[in-house]
């Protein structure tokens, strides 16, 4: 049987070349389908992994309890100052996390920026941060360090220019790069200045911390629960960035789908349309073959093949054209976190290559499924007649 | 000689819609092993109804067919598959050859179901090839060869697998009349030397001359034998 199959198959796929028209239709809107989803999903990739990589395994957030983001927290200054005192806190920066209202590049429309007022610690807790140019603001001064995706994609960002937003103007001294991580999407400024700036006397979003080396993040977060003085929650970088790309990317993951199944659903119909004009054209060869004795299961066989090869082929074409295009593409989308611009990469990974590639040999299958099917149900007499 | 065909009472309807129509009326035939019997008859009269029943390619609405000792209406798909891999040689009109292989791997085709080495596979093909004059185009690919060597092609893989009986759908209806000559010899000479029972359905009378006995057929029934008496052999006598 394997013998016959093999034959059989190899002689269907030696064939493909008399039915070019009809197989370059299948490929094609494989290809398509395969481009569009990858594209999609490499989109949902490079935010999580601009939102992950921002994480450091020993650094923390202590938010108000009840937050789940940067912007709606709030702690006040004399709250910080009681984290500081809790046993396995290492480094502490209070944070002012707002947002601004810039002028975007590209459009030339508004957009919204994320501004960070940091204290000094800010750079100790996040050594990865690097100045490209320029110096550090100062304290008390109204100055701006911009990260490289926020220079690229703000108007009025480049270093030395003014910039004005909160009645106020501010001078960029500085430009930093986070190593494509979420903050160089942002703009960072003096701490105390901010909370002038933005009418947040005493109060900061939220606390980055470093634990000592030593302790254990359960421990601390038993500590600061027991803590009166404390209404607030430790969460680690690490959940707390999966949380934000889970909700930034979720809907994207969802839409990249539904997208991939409509599309998907078009690539079957013309899978079923091109196999079944592949096993009428091949009717007379199916009917000599079975009167020579030849089972259903090869020509089963060699149709599904043919079909799933047709997918495979237009599986990496889509792959291909993805990668080629897209990974390291770098661009910029609103962060639902956030309600801010993040700078991202398209990232075209092996996993996701791999959903393509499955993705079209599903198509490919369920496409060539019922053409085999009626190949094999063909009488021999009919399948010879129709010649 | 033995009974190699036996045909009783066969009926064969086709469903078209809500319609049946009888193509084939109590036919009752019987051929001997080692005989060459031409059907003919107009267009719709049931002849490649007929020899399609009798090469198990289909199945008698009533009736029974008996081939080499086998009920053909009373088996399997499956049976039938394997009984047509070994015991029938079909020639069809339009040579039916795989165009991608080359005429030795088309003649080597009906062997990939037997248990035969690759070597002895292609032994086997080549000598089929060698019993049509056609060893020197084994490398040659169907559209590369005239219609003539097509069908000597699709003859010498009818032969292959060495069955008893060939059946023939008009082997020389897509031919010129030299070679269609040529194609009938080549016929005769397969049943008169080496034994084989060859059933030929045909429109042409003077490819029906190359056989023993000629049936005709009409309106779905087989009429009188007509038995060529300078075939000179007892094979005149040899289907009733």
């Amino acid at each position: 049987m394997f013998r016959q199959t093999f034959k059989v198959t190899a002689m269907n796929l030696r064939n493909i070349s008399s039915r070019k028209g009809a197989s370059s239709i299948v490929v094609v809107g494989i290809a398509g389908v395969v481009a569009v989803v990858v594209a999609l999903l490499s989109m949902s990739e490079g935010i999580k992994t601009a939102l992950q990589e921002t994480s450091h395994p020993n650094r923390v957030l202590v938010m108000r309890s009840g937050t789940a983001d940067e912007i709606t927290g709030w702690l006040s200054v004399a709250e910080v100052n009681v984290l500081r005192g809790v046993d396995g806190i290492g480094t502490v920066s209070g944070e002012l996390v707002v947002v601004v209202d810039l002028v975007t590049r590209e459009t030339g429309r508004p957009g919204v920026a994320v501004a960070r007022g940091v204290e000094a610690a800010a750079l100790e807790i996040r050594p990865e941060l690097k100045l490209l140019a320029g110096r550090w603001f100062q304290s008390g001064r109204n100055e701006l360090v911009v990260g490289v995706n926020a220079g690229d994609t703000y108007a009025g960002l480049d270093l030395g220019r003014r910039v004005s937003f909160r009645n106020r103007s501010w001078d960029v001294v500085g430009r930093f790069d986070a190593a494509g991580r979420a903050h160089d999407s942002e703009i960072w400024m003096d701490l105390p200045t901010a909370q002038a700036a933005f009418r947040r006397d005493g109060v900061v979003s939220n606390a980055r911390a470093l634990l000592d080396a030593d302790s254990d993040a359960a421990a601390v977060s038993a500590r600061i629960g027991q803590e009166p003085r404390l209404r607030a929650d430790l969460v680690s970088e690490r959940n707390f960035y999966a949380r934000q790309s889970q909700a930034s990317t979720g809907m994207l993951e969802s839409f990249a789908y539904l997208i991939g199944a409509i599309m998907g659903l078009g690539a079957v119909v013309a899978a079923v349309n091109t196999m079944y004009s592949s096993v009428g054209a091949r009717s007379v060869e199916i009917g000599t073959l079975r009167s020579l004795g030849f089972s259903n299961v090869p020509v089963v066989v060699s149709v599904m093949v043919e079909a799933s090869l047709l997918a495979l082929v237009g599986g990496l074409l889509g792959g291909a054209a993805v990668y080629l295009l897209y990974d390291g593409f770098t661009s910029s989308t609103l962060s639902v976190g956030s309600m801010s611009q993040i700078g991202f990469e398209f990232a075209v990974t092996p996993r996701l290559l791999l959903i393509g590639l499955t993705s079209a040999l599903l198509v490919g299958m369920i496409g060539g499924l019922l053409p085999a099917l009626r190949a094999a149900r063909l009488p021999v007499v009919a399948a010879l007649r129709s010649g | 000689m033995s009974e190699l065909i036996r045909c009783a009472n066969v009926c064969k309807d086709y469903v078209r819609g809500a319609e049946s129509i009888r193509v084939l009326r109590n036919v009752d035939l019987s051929v001997e092993d080692g005989a060459f019997v031409a059907l003919m008859g107009p267009s719709g009269s049931g002849k490649t109804t007929l020899l399609n029943l009798i090469g198990g390619l289909d199945s008698p609405t009533s009736g029974e067919i008996e081939v080499d000792g086998l009920r053909l209406d009373a088996v399997s798909a499956r049976c039938l598959a394997r009984w047509r891999a070994g015991s029938v040689g079909f020639v069809f009109q339009f040579y039916n050859l795989m165009p991608v292989l080359t005429a030795e791997r088309n003649v080597e085709l009906p062997l990939l179901l037997t248990g035969l080495s690759r070597s002895e596979r292609r032994r086997n093909a080549a000598l089929a090839l060698d019993i049509v004059g056609l060893v020197d185009r084994g490398r040659h690919k169907p559209g590369e060869l005239s219609g003539g060597q097509q069908q000597r092609v699709a003859i010498a893989r009818a032969l292959v697998s060495d069955p008893r009986l060939l059946v023939c759908d008009e082997p020389t209806g897509d031919l010129d009349r030299e070679t269609a000559d040529e194609i009938l010899a080549l016929l005769q000479t397969l049943n008169r030397d080496l034994g084989k029972t060859i059933v030929m359905v045909t429109h042409d009378p003077r490819a029906a001359d190359h056989a023993v006995v000629t049936l005709h057929m009409d309106k779905g029934k087989l009429v009188a034998p007509v038995h060529r008496a300078d075939a000179g052999s007892e094979d005149a006598r040899s289907v009733a």
